[in-house]
């Protein structure tokens, strides 16, 4: 068994026996003696933890994101960099421009934040020229700040980039390109065994196949922004972990004319562009979903495969029509997204059985399609609704529906009999009416902490309205986002 | 302490960075977590009572004492020699559960263990029978069991009743407002340390180490001087860390005390969410009676704080929340009852405004129903019930306001924005749109400066001026990132007229400033600057003399300190640093303690006469968006002026304007506390709980402190506190969201609208403002039959 090797900061790291489920957080504050990444909720929802990660493209390139390590589990790093907050100052004792904007702009009051905020913008600083208000507001959705308002870090985040900086990490970059690419040719995957339990880390499916048959009981782990709290909150020991990450089948992108697939291993930072092209308001979507943070460990296929009634592509996904493709002992199988999906926590999904990627069909030039994320905030919330809708209108009656819900029922739900309710029928008012007393007595949502049974039954056949409104009134205002509603 | 002498260095008046800043951003600075952790240091995990309200009918803890690891357990009894009671005012705040569970997540008993991991574990495998109880959960059920925590006040002047039945218009109304978790990025923390001889060292993330070294002496029967407690810094405090910090520090030294080794006791976030107190939650009811223009004529509030399971500082802040009622109007004839509700949750405390933001919203309602009732612009019915200059200028509880200036301050804020041509574009704006509606409302901020208990007023420092000339400053505040400290620093540098950078900040300790006040009641400068102003001018008028006699100067007061040295008149006889070393050689102290006590004060048994120093004031614009399909907001446009004298520090001040609207604003619409039907917190983490994020500022934010602010009481160098008030400018927002609902009715009828304002409660007012105008009624009760009510 060879160890766990990474980059910390500079610094090759390698670590033989060290515990598959250790975040990476605990590993700095604790055995690496780094305390200035903070602990502030342990579930990646606050953002005081964030490190960047680096990882090396295959054309010897450096790509930076901001990631939660408090629920990034150790092994994850493998032939990656990590950069931490420590790391920015330069050796003759300067601040770095982030650190600097920062202390100009009094971004800072009680600090615990700080470092996190530091690291979300740091990884903006070395991917991105200088943003918008907007675009940093987006970069900062998941890192909570409780004294300052943010509008002094947002000041920060921009004016970083007046700072004549030779950037170390960037000046780097090819020489780290080359460090990581080296350490992860002549390697065997990862493997790793602490206190009996074991990780393996397989870079294709057939690995992946002979892993699973192997360790039936195994926990299967992707971005790890829900599995990670299975740790961190719940206290749960997971037994032997296969890592998705690396398994090369998972990843890609491909476009035809028709439809996008995309590997369930690509994260929802890397697939954003395509689907914000393709579905404009599935893109706003993405943009609300989780956070920054949380968006560059989460993947497509992990998302689905998790199968929350709260989890917020689905909704959209299954009204677009995605199929789902699985692999597994007995080769490949490709179901309609909502078929994956039986019961609360059961899935058709057979032992053994992955997402390996997901087909979703483009939209043609007569096809409408919205969705709907309701939630107490606009960023980085669990939506109490989740609402999507594609439609097809031939001479002004409904030629094809598909509609999508979460938060309204244990699973993620096409409303079957509203579809039905629409079908052939003309696209007015009076259809909409009937539509929505069918959509209000089609599921029997739950009062819990992010909204009442009433709230989630009325604004999910408000959704329905909306939609109608949107589709004919296009010149209505509807949504409260967006820059012009503030002129 | 009013005016600096003129120097080309000044300290005061500028825009320092926070004095740990470069740390901040570096990693560098220190929290609780942070710190070396001892040899052998013991790790503490707490275990969760999981009943709302039930009797401990058996609690087996062998198997944990047994788990790997594990060095030692303490449950109630084993504090019953000394205490298991560390209420700060009145008894009743239990470190442990004793016979009876009396909110879900009251700890029963602690665990140290060589790791946190296995003390986490051991906490698992407790035994514990419980019988269930009946519990009380919401103000309605106190309020129907007359269940309180302590007795309720009431304050009566004139003839309300009367004058209410004889005003030309009369209503009568409710409004609720929830909770607010402080949700400090740091959660509560401590470790303890034995020292020799029975001595105890506390590293705590407390806003008042004084009071947690009392308390940790009773709890290990020793006397004060045996503990010392310190805090270098909070990662945020907002009030939540002014008694409860006291709760996880003892816990920490008695385990510390027990084992003879040092022990940590951090909460992860969900403990620390469900343990500790938050915000109180409010139910206030009012009677009002007004004329035509809708000036107030009497007024009747009901003020019910849901205060938890103990009473911790709720009659503080529930005397708060009734000194508040008024917030800038003058209430002629008036009764304010306040009801101190007693329910199985955890004990609620302290935060930011401490029931000020709460006894404010009770009259903003008030004024909204007014002026929807008459039809009027709530901002002109505000105007005319403004607190006068030289009559209509008493307060409830008898206190004559003297500096008032929220004339002025909203007049300047209303030209600034143009509220009456933004009030026109709004109207037109939601004319011409049919299902979103903005909205808009500007509201005034009175918040009175200083603690309601006249003996907290009070502040100490101890100055050190070492031979090279720099100096060490220590005084009894805490600094939870408002900046407390930098000020501070300030202060003594415009003494001494020494550059910034000669002082450095240490630690808060009680072994240099003894029996502090917690950093509270935004009087963190006003006491302890002023103290270190005290300390730094015994030491400068010690100096002085000798500066006299040594360079032969003919008069004293021709002596100033600026510049890094002393002058006479144009003349520099020294560097401050020679100075010193001067005086040194000549035997003349060069560290003082200085001490401070707010003057002016008076108050009766009932809380009425001068609770406080003087007022700061303030006011915002804000406008808002609404989705009338969804419920869902934003605010699109703020603007705010706040007074705050005449700042020390204008980037200090400006954070906290800033970061105390932003969190009020949370406070009001996303930060939604929910219990379940069992009186089960569910939202005890980020997950659920929402604070507000970077994207929930309004595009447009323009904060300016009030240019002619001034305290004409003697606060330091003429500065007012600004730690609270601006959270309450934040009321803004809810009035202005109601404002949007208001305006599917035509401006005849209040929203029906609760705080937080959730997409869900802006989305069901927008319901019930369509149904009563479908049904022309209106949701304030008049009473009496009034024609004009409905357009």
């Amino acid at each position: 068994m060879r160890p766990l090797r990474f980059l910390l900061n500079e610094q090759l790291r390698e670590l033989t026996d060290v515990d598959p489920t250790l975040t990476v957080l605990e590993w700095l504050r604790g055995p690496a003696g780094l305390t200035g990444t903070k602990e502030g909720c342990a579930e990646g929802d606050c953002g005081a933890c964030t490190v960047v990660l680096g990882t090396p493209t295959a054309d010897g390139k450096m790509r930076y994101r901001a990631v939660n390590s408090c629920i990034m589990f150790m092994p994850v790093l493998d032939g990656c960099q990590l950069l931490t907050v420590e790391h920015l100052k330069s050796a003759d004792g300067r601040l770095h421009p982030v650190q600097q904007a920062m202390v100009d702009h009094h971004g800072s009051q009680c600090g615990f934040c700080t470092p996190g905020f530091v690291m979300s913008l740091f990884a903006m600083y070395v991917s991105e020229s200088r943003p918008t208000r907007e675009r940093v507001n987006d970069v900062l959705s998941g890192n909570l700040c409780r004294c300052t308002g943010y509008r002094p870090i947002v000041d920060a985040a921009q004016a970083m980039y007046d700072t004549a900086w030779d950037e170390p990490v960037l000046a780097h970059a090819a020489q780290t390109a080359k460090r990581l690419l080296e350490l992860r040719k002549d390697s065997e995957p990862l493997a790793l065994e602490h206190k009996g339990r074991r990780y393996f880390a397989p870079t294709s499916a057939d690995q992946l196949d002979a892993l699973i048959a192997a360790h039936r009981k195994a926990t299967l782990l992707a971005g790890g922004t829900d599995v990670g709290l299975w740790v961190t909150k719940l206290h749960r020991d997971l037994g032997d972990v296969i890592y998705l990450g690396n398994v090369a089948e998972l990843h890609g992108i491909v476009e035809s004319d028709d439809e996008l697939v995309i590997g369930a291993a690509v994260t929802h930072a890397d697939a954003y562009d395509v689907i914000a092209r393709e579905f404009p308001d599935f893109g706003e979507l993405l943009r609300r979903f989780g956070s920054t943070l949380v968006r560059n460990s989460s993947t497509v296929g992990g998302n689905v495969a998790n199968g929350s009634p709260i989890g917020d592509s689905m909704p959209a996904l299954i009204a677009l029509g995605a199929r789902v493709v699985l692999r597994g002992p007995n080769g490949e199988r490709e179901i309609p997204l909502e078929d994956l999906y039986i019961a609360y926590g059961k899935q058709s999904r057979k032992p053994g059985e992955y997402v390996v990627r997901l087909r979703i069909p483009k939209l043609k030039d007569d096809e409408q399609f919205r969705c709907y994320k309701l939630s107490k905030r606009f960023d980085q919330d669990i939506s109490a609704v989740c609402a999507a809708f594609k439609l097809r209108l031939e001479n002004g009656r409904v030629a094809e529906i598909r509609t999508g819900f979460g938060g309204i029922a244990a699973i993620p739900s096409r409303a079957r009999k509203t579809e039905a309710a629409l079908a052939d029928q003309p696209w007015n008012e009076a259809t909409i009416t009937h539509a929505e007393s069918v959509l209000g007595d089609e599921f029997t949502p739950l009062t819990d902490m992010r909204a009442s049974r009433e709230y989630r039954r009325l604004a999910t056949t408000r959704s329905l309205r909306k939609f109608f409104i949107e589709t004919t009134q296009p010149d209505a205002r509807t949504r409260v986002l967006g820059a012009e509603v503030c002129a | 302490m009013i005016e600096p002498a003129a120097k080309s260095n000044p300290a005061i008046r500028t825009p320092a960075p926070h004095d740990s800043a470069h740390l901040h951003v570096s990693g560098e600075a220190r929290y609780g977590d942070d710190m070396p952790e001892p040899r052998g240091m013991l790790h503490c995990w707490l275990h969760l009572a999981s009943r709302t309200h039930a009797r401990i009918v058996r609690m087996d803890l062998s198997r944990v004492r047994l788990a790997p690891g594990v060095v030692d357990v303490i449950c109630a009894a084993d504090l019953a020699a000394t205490t298991n009671d560390i209420g700060p005012v009145f008894p009743g705040d239990l470190v442990f559960a004793e016979d009876e569970v009396l909110f879900d997540g009251q700890p029963l008993f602690a665990v140290a263990a060589t790791s946190r991991e296995a003390a986490r574990h051991a906490t698992t495998l407790a035994e514990v029978e419980y019988e269930d109880l009946p519990a009380i959960l919401s103000i309605d059920d106190a309020l129907a069991a007359n269940a309180e925590v302590v007795p309720s006040k009431q304050w009566l002047r004139g003839d309300p009743d009367g004058a209410i039945a004889r005003a030309p218009h009369r209503l009568a109304g409710r409004i609720r407002m929830g909770g607010q978790e402080h949700f400090y990025l740091e959660g509560q923390n401590a470790m303890a340390i034995p020292q020799e001889d029975g001595q105890m060292l506390i590293y705590s993330s407390t806003q008042n180490p004084s009071e947690l070294q009392h308390k940790a002496a009773e709890v290990l029967g020793v006397s004060a001087h045996a503990v010392t407690a310190e805090n270098r810094r909070m990662g945020g405090g907002f009030g939540g860390k002014e008694t409860q910090a006291a709760w996880f520090a003892v816990i920490s030294a008695k385990l510390a005390q027990r084992t003879g080794r040092a022990v940590k006791l951090r909460l992860d976030r969900d403990a620390d969410m469900t343990i500790t107190g938050k915000r109180h939650a409010f139910l206030i009811d009012y009677q009002v009676g007004f004329d035509d223009d809708g000036r107030i004529l009497g007024i009747d509030f009901l003020q019910a704080a849901d205060c938890g399971y103990s009473p911790d500082l709720s009659h503080s802040i529930a005397d708060r929340a009734m000194a508040h009622a008024d917030n800038a109007y003058f209430l002629d004839q008036l009764r304010i009852t306040s009801k101190r509700c007693f329910t199985h949750k955890a004990s609620n405390t302290a935060f930011r405004g401490f029931g000020g933001p709460q006894g404010m919203v009770g009259i903003e309602e008030v004024i909204e129903q007014i002026a929807r009732h008459l039809g009027k612009d709530p901002l002109a019915v505000r105007k005319v019930n403004f607190y006068g200059a030289d009559s209509r200028n008493v307060t409830p509880y008898g206190m004559t306001v003297e500096d008032n200036i929220v004339d002025g301050l909203v007049g300047e804020l209303e030209q600034r924005v143009d509220y009456a041509a933004r009030r026109r574009a709004i109207a037109q704006f939601n004319a011409s749109h049919a299902y979103l509606k903005k909205g808009i409302a500007l509201t005034p901020v009175k918040f009175g400066i200083s603690f309601t208990a006249k003996h907290l007023n009070q502040g100490g420092a101890l100055v050190l001026v070492y031979l090279d000339g720099s100096v060490q400053l220590n005084h009894g505040g805490t600094e939870m990132g408002q900046g407390l400290h930098i000020k501070v620093a300030q202060v003594v540098a415009e003494v001494f007229g020494i550059d910034l950078d000669r002082i450095q900040i240490t630690p808060t300790t009680t072994g240099k400033v003894p029996n502090t006040s917690s950093t509270a009641a935004s009087a963190g400068t006003d006491l302890n600057g002023a103290a270190a102003y005290n300390a730094a001018m015994k030491i400068v008028n010690r100096l002085i003399p000798f500066v006299r006699d040594h360079f032969k100067i003919a008069t004293e007061t021709a002596i100033v300190f600026r510049d890094n040295g002393v002058y006479a008149g144009n003349q520099r006889l020294a560097s401050f640093k020679e100075i010193v070393k001067l005086a040194y050689m000549n035997r003349i102290s060069l560290s003082a303690a200085g001490f401070y006590a707010t003057p002016k004060l008076e108050v009766d048994a009932l809380g009425r006469g001068r609770p406080f120093y003087y007022f700061a004031y303030g006011a915002a614009c804000t406008e808002v968006v609404i989705d009338t399909l969804t419920g869902e907001h934003r605010m699109t446009r703020v603007d705010i002026v706040h007074d705050v004298g005449k700042s020390l520090n204008p980037a200090i001040d400006m954070g906290q304007i800033e970061g105390g609207f932003i969190q009020g604003a949370g406070w009001l619409t996303s930060e939604e506390l929910w219990w379940d039907a069992r009186g089960r917190i569910a939202t005890h983490a980020p997950s659920t709980y929402k604070i507000p994020v970077a994207g929930d500022v309004p595009p447009h934010f323009d904060v300016r402190i009030y240019e002619r602010g001034i305290n004409v009481e003697a606060g330091v160098y003429r500065s007012k506190a600004v730690g609270e008030p601006p959270l309450m400018l934040a009321i803004s927002v809810l009035y202005a969201l109601k404002d949007a609902v208001s305006a599917i009715g035509g401006y005849r009828r209040a929203a029906v609208l609760d705080a937080p304002a959730t997409p869900e409660a802006v989305l069901m007012a927008v319901e019930e403002m369509k149904r009563a105008v479908a049904a022309r009624t209106s949701h304030a009760t008049p009473v009496e039959s009034e024609s004009a009510t409905t357009a």
